[in-house]
């Protein structure tokens, strides 16, 4: 941060590169010289044990629920959602976040998505693969997950097509192979870069089969942009419909505070909102851990904040519609759960949601934060706490004030509830350290372009 | 027979004008290798990738339609369930899954699409042996030529647009 400081005043030589000049040799050596000289320390070494307790952590609670059974976290028969929903909505929103926002990027030919654009779409593989583990763990009867595949059986039995978790079943599935496809992609000319400068036989066989044979020629690349953008413009509704179907899995129900149809659509800002604050704290600790301060400037982290601003309003303006509605409908029910969000069990959560969704990005509107890192940091890790606390809150704020007054209780959250919330945060963290080891980060053909569009390369 | 020139340049600007001047002199340029997709250089080397949208189109609907269809069938003629009275053929429920599934087809044809328009995966290739080659995907811009006839006027007309290095390929 150091070397950003006098470029803050208006004295960076390029928007987007922040660097008087950066050749394509510069740019390559910068980016893939950690991985392959062997640019770790050990802060790296450090994390990475300090994350295995974490890891270990997810593996056993994961382990226990599934052998005991469901009623080891906080479930009952009232509040028979948990924290495995709400921690699957906030990982599938962050999951949904990386794709939505390289895609869109790429489509509206937003030049500084170069930088972001490679570790915001491993962010997406890492959340939705974590994500998906989560039905599973509530599905009560795990062995019989299988079950939502249509596939001819001896019991002549189909999946249910009308069931959200069917729906559900598809969506995670189709995006995760989806974006690993999206995300691959964009990795192959970097993987041939990768293969020329090893320096080992076996980086040079591994990073050379990842490859497949790239050589960079003007066909290659033609044919690879030609799908690239095609996979760009299909991203952008299938991010919508994914987390549109996250939605539905509450709107399709009968409940009160619920049943509404600003579901969908609330529920895809939501994970734009959450999951880029996710993109932007990512950004700030790799582009100090891998020194990329040439490459990660504040302009786009300026541009960043900018979005989540904008994203913020958009969620202060989704729950204000949904207190509105209930009002408006004069459904008792309706009235009486938003009467609860505000003043019932779980009120203190709901106010701290509000502040942290809605009253504090709005210090976003200040250039001088919006180009300060640790501002953004706090605001970032905010932003996520907020969005989780939503997510456990649509859940039990209806559920322990449904129709039926004689069933209302509260949830009782467990220990095994904070080690399926905590522990995948280590295994996240630990996954993306190893990726960082050993592929690059920052998609360098992108960053080689970007710095002649610049003129920062000559 | 004689056999293409492979230049080595330093900066995109240079490649694209040796590229300009070669193909008026009438050399045949057969391709560039860079370290990014050059705008200038698009329309250069031959028409567009033919296969890879198409493909994906058809992909694409294909499986939205086989998986609509096995909607249908499962749920109106081999398994119908009544659900709270709701129709057996619930079109508006039934279009989100092919959706997902349509695009991941897609994706997936695309793909494969990319590849063969690609010639991929091919591990190893002749030009990997040319020098310098590996520098095409970091930091030098190569560009591959036919001459016309002999290969001495085409190798002076690239070295004076500021070939480093100009090399001939072994078929």
């Amino acid at each position: 941060m150091s070397g950003g400081q006098p470029h803050e005043r208006g004295g960076q030589p390029h928007r987007l590169i922040d660097a008087p000049h950066l050749g394509y040799g510069a740019i390559t050596a910068a980016i893939a010289d950690p991985v392959q000289r062997g640019g770790f320390g050990r802060i790296w070494a450090i994390t990475l044990l300090c994350m295995l307790p974490l890891v270990l952590l997810t593996i056993g609670a994961i382990g226990a629920v599934l052998t005991v059974g469901i009623g080891l976290s906080g479930v009952n028969t009232t509040v028979v959602w948990g924290f495995s929903i709400a921690n699957y909505v906030w990982w599938i929103g962050i999951g949904n976040a990386g794709t939505l926002i390289s895609s869109m990027l790429l489509l509206t030919r937003q030049r500084w998505r170069a930088s972001i654009n490679r570790f915001a779409e491993a962010m997406t593989l890492f959340a939705a693969a974590i994500a998906g583990l989560f039905p599973i763990i509530h599905l009560g009867r795990p062995l019989y997950a299988y079950w939502l595949a249509p596939y001819p059986n001896t019991m002549a039995l189909w999946p249910q097509w009308r069931s959200a978790l069917v729906w559900d079943f598809w969506a995670i599935l189709s995006y995760l192979l989806f974006s690993i496809l999206f995300w691959f992609t964009g990795l192959l000319p970097d993987l041939a870069t990768m293969r020329d400068r090893a320096t080992t036989r076996r980086g040079q066989v591994i990073y050379g089969a990842l490859a497949l044979g790239w050589r960079n020629s003007a066909r290659h690349w033609r044919a690879y942009e030609t799908y690239h953008l095609t996979m760009a413009a299909l991203a952008v509704p299938l991010v919508c419909s994914v987390h549109s179907i996250v939605g539905l899995d509450f709107a399709a129900s009968l409940m009160p505070g619920w049943q509404e149809s600003i579901f969908p659509p609330y529920f895809v800002v939501g994970a734009m909102f959450s999951g880029f604050a996710m993109v932007v704290l990512l950004a700030i600790v790799i582009r100090w851990g891998l020194k990329l301060q040439a490459m990660i400037t504040p302009a786009h982290f300026d541009a960043m904040a900018k979005v989540l601003l904008f994203a913020s309003i958009v969620m202060a303006f989704s729950y204000a519609t949904e207190w509105f509605t209930a009002w408006i409908g004069g459904e008792h029910a309706d009235r009486s759960v938003i009467g609860y969000a505000f003043s019932g069990d779980y009120a203190p959560l709901y106010g701290a949601l509000l502040v942290c969704n809605c009253l504090c990005p709005q210090a976003l509107w200040f250039a001088r934060v919006r180009r300060s890192l640790p501002c953004l940091a706090i605001l970032c890790v905010l932003i996520n706490v907020g969005m989780w606390l939503e997510r456990i809150l649509i859940v039990w704020n209806t559920l322990s004030h449904g129709h039926a007054i004689s069933l209302w209780r509260t949830y009782q959250t467990s220990l095994y509830d904070l080690a399926i919330l905590f522990g995948p945060l280590g295994l996240f963290v630990a996954l993306f350290l190893v990726l960082v080891r050993l592929l690059p980060i920052v998609s360098m053909h992108e960053v080689r372009q970007l710095a002649r569009d610049e003129g920062a390369a000559r | 027979m004689t056999t293409p020139l492979l230049a080595e340049f330093e900066s995109p600007e240079a490649l694209i004008r040796a590229w300009a001047r070669a193909r008026d002199e009438g050399h045949r340029a057969v391709d560039a290798f860079t370290p990014f997709p050059l705008e200038e250089l698009a329309e250069a080397f031959g028409p567009p990738p033919r296969l890879i949208r198409p493909a994906m189109a058809a992909a694409g609907f294909g499986a939205a339609a086989l998986l609509y269809a096995l909607q249908w069938w499962s749920s109106v003629h081999d398994y119908p369930l009544n659900a709270g009275g709701r129709p057996l053929h619930s079109w508006p429920v039934f279009l989100l899954v092919p959706f997902e599934v349509g695009v991941l087809a897609a994706a997936v044809a695309g793909f494969a699409a990319l590849l063969h328009s690609c010639g991929l995966p091919r591990l190893h290739h002749p030009l990997f042996v040319m020098p310098q080659f590996e520098r095409a995907s970091q930091d030098r811009f190569l560009l591959l030529v036919a001459p016309k006839g002999d290969p001495a006027p085409l190798r002076a007309l690239l070295e004076a647009a500021g070939a480093r290095l100009v090399a001939e390929t072994h078929p």
